[in-house]
């Protein structure tokens, strides 16, 4: 079923403190859907890794917040949008360890075990979309 | 870019992180630290991250780097007041932080510094 959306709200990730914006935006809507501290906090963190990669390896972009339900649940979808270089190899990008060199090769895998759903899309020279969910529990 | 503050106790320098850093302020914090352990000798720092609400690779790479350059100049670095969701959220990221220390809280950094200090023939607070 097609979950029922509330919001989007998005913000730009053009510089450094606009990663600072996003996370206070995806923390106000984990409060907003009560999400538990441990689990605003894993969102949180996922959020901050995803913009920085969306400025830093995507050259900027923006992202989007929002509540959804489905089945009866709550949660949160953020994702993030570059029209940057994309990921040649999304299973190596994905890998634990892996980094292109700036990092420490946890970003993406990392905010992927910090969240219930993951989804990377990416086009060589098209750019980036990677969406997460969490769900309240 | 806001800058973190960095104020001396002794030979200790106290770090407490009150903003919610970004990226510039965090490479900013590694370079005033550098030049202010070099310009005071300091043996100790301490950083206190209770107000932190989130630590993310490059927050917890920081930690790791600051440790680094700290014994350098022989100095000890302590990062205190992690809080329990920050913790659970670190592990499950996968950021180990090996080699920095960690304690409960501030009180607990500046005995582990002290110790340390006493260890290696130092008196307690004082600086060199």
């Amino acid at each position: 079923m097609t979950p029922r959306s509330d919001g989007p709200e998005e913000l730009p990730i053009r510089a450094d403190d606009d990663v600072v914006r996003v996370r206070q935006l995806v923390r106000t809507y984990a409060q907003q859907v009560k999400l538990s501290l441990v689990d605003q906090t894993k969102l949180v963190t996922a959020a901050s890794e995803l913009a920085r990669n969306t400025l830093v390896y995507g050259g900027g972009g923006f992202a989007r917040v929002e509540i959804i339900t489905a089945d009866g649940r709550t949660g949160i979808r953020a994702s993030f949008h570059d029209e940057g270089p994309g990921i040649p190899d999304l299973s190596l990008a994905l890998a634990d360890g892996w980094s292109s060199g700036k990092g420490m090769g946890l970003g993406l895998s990392g905010a992927r075990r910090l969240v219930d759903e993951f989804d990377l899309d990416s086009e060589v020279g098209r750019g980036t979309v990677v969406m997460v969910v969490k769900w309240k529990r | 870019m806001e800058r973190v503050p960095i104020l001396k106790i002794g030979g200790v320098l106290l770090v407490s992180i009150q903003i919610d850093l970004q990226d510039q302020s965090v490479l900013a914090l590694q370079e005033d630290l550098a030049e202010k352990i070099s310009a005071t000798g300091a043996h100790g720092v301490v950083i206190d991250i209770s107000a932190v609400e989130i630590v993310d690779s490059f927050i917890g790479r920081m930690f790791a780097t600051i440790a680094s350059i700290s014994r350098l100049f022989d100095a000890d670095t302590v990062v205190v007041g992690m809080r329990p969701a920050v913790a659970i959220t670190l592990v499950e990221l996968g950021l180990t932080l090996g080699g920095v220390r960690t304690a409960l809280d501030l009180e607990r950094g500046m005995r582990i510094l002290e110790n340390i200090g006493r260890e290696r023939g130092r008196t307690g607070l004082e600086a060199r």
